[in-house]
């Protein structure tokens, strides 16, 4: 049984145009792109709630990206949430009194962390702890205070 | 006969051909050193059972992707979230729609293409033939389709999830007015690699694997006559479709069940 | 020693025994027929020479072994010794003539493909088709195709051929070809022959030795003269081409009246 030379190539083609095809989603569909941060520096904050954030979850600067969550644990002592966060090495000049705060992005939104730089001279390094911190916001809990304040603003 | 009687017969012989259909994975497997030493047959079966799905899968996958675009719009107009079409295409098929879709048309086009050749050279006694010749039919013949249905079916699938985002994209962006960049960020930023792709390609991989052993049993274990090839045809489908809908909720549960 | 050696050889299906203690010999260098009424098995008893089927009970053995207790590797290596001919001539159906005859030089041996093209050639020049190698195996006649698994059953020389109803449907043209085929070749590379058929005439021509097999047993064994002039009732029927005789006309069951009066049968 002769190998046709036309059988081969074919065979070849078909084999780039599902790499191709992997290579497209890869690249183009995945957050692939956003992997490239392993050399980032580590700073720790710490929450009293944190919401629906996750593993992953971004952490943004005036809106722009710097960085992601990496993993959020559960301080036995203080019973707050300890969040660490991965931040580009190429943005280490956040003072150390910025200040990180949960927010909801859009509608349907997934929560991510903002920082907002503060005003000292001396910058965040790897093993910081940012201290300013506030929650997320909790639905249930803003209802609540609205209906408190009514219910005062009333009397 | 009792329904008793009958069950019990049915049971019985499904057990022997879950046997038989096991005792010829294993041999199909045992077969594949010699198959990669001759790679040309398998060349050949890529040819034939790969490069010839391909434009089926290009044309469905690129259908399936402008539906995926026109109804993915018109649910989330309603929560004014038509921004994030481009995660909803993507992760349909990536997901579920790529590995699952391109499985089923594979094993109607590829898988039933498979047994009945298989069958017929059984019923035509060239299996027959070889072994009296020396020569191992698995080895020569069944090892080398098993490998190319198994290699194929991933690559098939990432065609079809391609095509498919690209097809919602033509749609979202060029019929309904999406924003273009907000389709690609929103999608690249909600895609993982790792959990959607990697997982999705994982699907197909399995599938592959099944639906290669299930098309090339039927065609060995057909009855020699027309009849008999026919209904083993009928079953490679049949039974193709079930292990792939099936194994797709068992693996869907195990990979993204705590999302 | 003969080549092949069957001894009570049993083999079942389902409930039916198709053979029930048998016993045959076959010796080098002949042309041996097994012959018997239609569904007697013949055919089962080349897949069970060949090691395609295994026996109940009895042994076979080939050239000294028992071919039902050799490893997977060796009774693999005994049938490239054997040579097999069926009865639709089995060619695969996908390559041309000269790729079919060249199968098994190709998978067994590392020739250069000039040495395998001068091989073919001479294989397919013994049976008279050289000129067709080009063609495939669909555009073949029946005749045609079976003379081309012939010259694929000897391309590797073996010891012995195995030929499945050779004869059966053929124009009287093409069966004196195989015939002749038969003979010739049998002589001149020294092989040994295993004719199964119920062709009587073409294979009386050619047999040295006859076995007839019916019921699972055999009823007679001898030379083509010796079995014209035996008095058994079963070989005469087969010989003389009876209708009814030990095998009966009618298929077993209700008497005529029986079934007309609607009677039950008497088992």
């Amino acid at each position: 049984m002769r190998q046709k030379k036309s059988t081969e190539v074919t065979v070849g083609l078909f084999v780039m145009l599902g790499l191709a095809a992997l290579f497209f989603l890869a690249m183009k569909v995945s957050n692939l792109s956003a992997f490239s941060d392993e050399q980032g520096y580590r700073v720790t904050a710490e929450f009293e709630n944190i919401g629906g954030l996750k593993a992953r979850s971004p952490v943004t600067l005036a809106g722009v990206r710097i960085g992601r969550v990496e993993r959020i644990e559960l301080d036995p002592e203080t019973y707050n949430a300890n969040v660490v966060l991965n931040l580009y090495s190429s943005f280490d000049t956040l003072p150390t009194d910025t200040a990180a705060s949960i927010y909801t992005a859009g509608l349907l939104g997934e929560q991510y962390i903002g920082l907002e730089a503060g005003a000292e001279e001396e910058f965040l390094k790897d093993g910081d702890v940012i201290e300013l911190t506030q929650p997320a916001l909790v639905l249930e809990q803003v209802i609540g205070q609205f209906l408190f304040s009514k219910a005062e603003g009333d009397e | 006969m009792g329904t008793i009687q009958r069950l019990g017969q049915w049971a019985i012989g499904t057990s022997e051909r879950l046997g038989r259909g096991y005792l010829f994975l294993m041999a199909i497997l045992a077969g594949i050193p010699s198959s990669l030493f001759r790679f040309s047959l398998v060349i050949q079966q890529i040819y034939s059972v790969g490069v010839l799905s391909v434009l089926l899968i290009l044309i469905s996958g690129l259908f399936v992707g402008m539906v995926l675009g026109l109804q993915g719009y018109n649910t989330l107009v309603g929560f004014g979230a038509e921004e994030s079409l481009g995660v909803l295409v993507s992760l349909s098929l990536v997901r579920e729609l790529g590995p699952v879709v391109s499985a089923l048309l594979f094993a109607g086009r590829a898988g039933s293409a498979l047994t009945a050749e298989i069958g017929l050279m059984k019923s035509t006694e060239q299996l027959s033939g070889m072994e009296m010749m020396a020569v191992d039919p698995i080895r020569r013949v069944i090892t080398p389709r098993f490998l190319a249905g198994f290699i194929s079916l991933p690559f098939l699938a990432a065609i079809f999830s391609a095509v498919g985002i690209l097809g919602g994209y033509l749609v979202g962006y060029g019929l309904l007015g999406v924003d273009d960049g907000a389709f690609w960020t929103q999608m690249q930023a909600k895609t993982d690699l790792y959990n959607d792709i990697l997982n999705g390609v994982i699907k197909s991989v399995v599938f592959g694997f099944v639906v290669t052993w299930i098309a090339l049993f039927e065609g060995h274990d057909a009855i020699p006559t027309s009849e008999g090839v026919g209904r083993a045809t009928t079953r490679t489908v049949v039974h193709s479709a079930f292990a792939i809908l099936g194994l797709d909720f068992v693996l869907t549960a195990l990979m993204f069940g705590d999302v | 020693m003969p080549l092949i050696e069957i001894r009570d050889l049993h083999f079942y299906r389902g409930d039916r025994a198709i053979f029930n203690g048998v016993d045959l010999d076959i010796y080098r260098g002949k042309v041996t027929a097994i012959m018997g009424p239609s569904g007697t098995g013949k055919t089962t008893l080349l897949k069970l020479i060949g090691g395609q089927l295994v026996p109940d009970q009895g042994t076979i053995k080939v050239d000294g072994q028992d071919v039902h207790r050799l490893s997977h590797a060796q009774l693999y290596e005994l049938r490239m010794r054997m040579g097999m001919l069926f009865q639709s001539g089995a060619l695969l159906t996908d390559i041309s003539v000269f790729d079919n005859v060249a199968f098994p030089l190709r998978e067994h041996t590392d020739l250069p493909e000039s040495m395998i093209s001068d091989l073919v050639s001479m294989k397919l020049q013994a049976v008279g088709l050289r000129n067709a190698k080009g063609l495939m195996p669909a555009e073949l006649s029946g005749g045609m195709a079976r003379r081309v698994a012939l010259a694929r059953a000897v391309t590797l020389d073996p010891m012995m051929i195995m030929y499945d109803e050779p004869f059966t449907g053929q124009d009287p043209i093409s069966m004196g070809t195989l015939v002749n085929l038969i003979k010739r070749m049998n002589q001149s590379m020294g092989l040994t022959s295993i004719v199964v058929s119920h062709d009587l005439e073409e294979t009386m021509a050619i047999a040295d030795d006859i076995y007839l097999l019916s019921g699972g047993k055999v009823i007679e064994r001898g030379t083509p003269d010796t079995l014209q002039d035996s008095s058994s009732e079963w070989v005469k029927q087969f010989v003389d081409g009876l209708p009814d005789g030990p095998v009966p006309f009618h298929f077993p069951g209700m008497s005529f009246e029986d079934d007309l009066l609607n009677r039950k049968a008497a088992k």
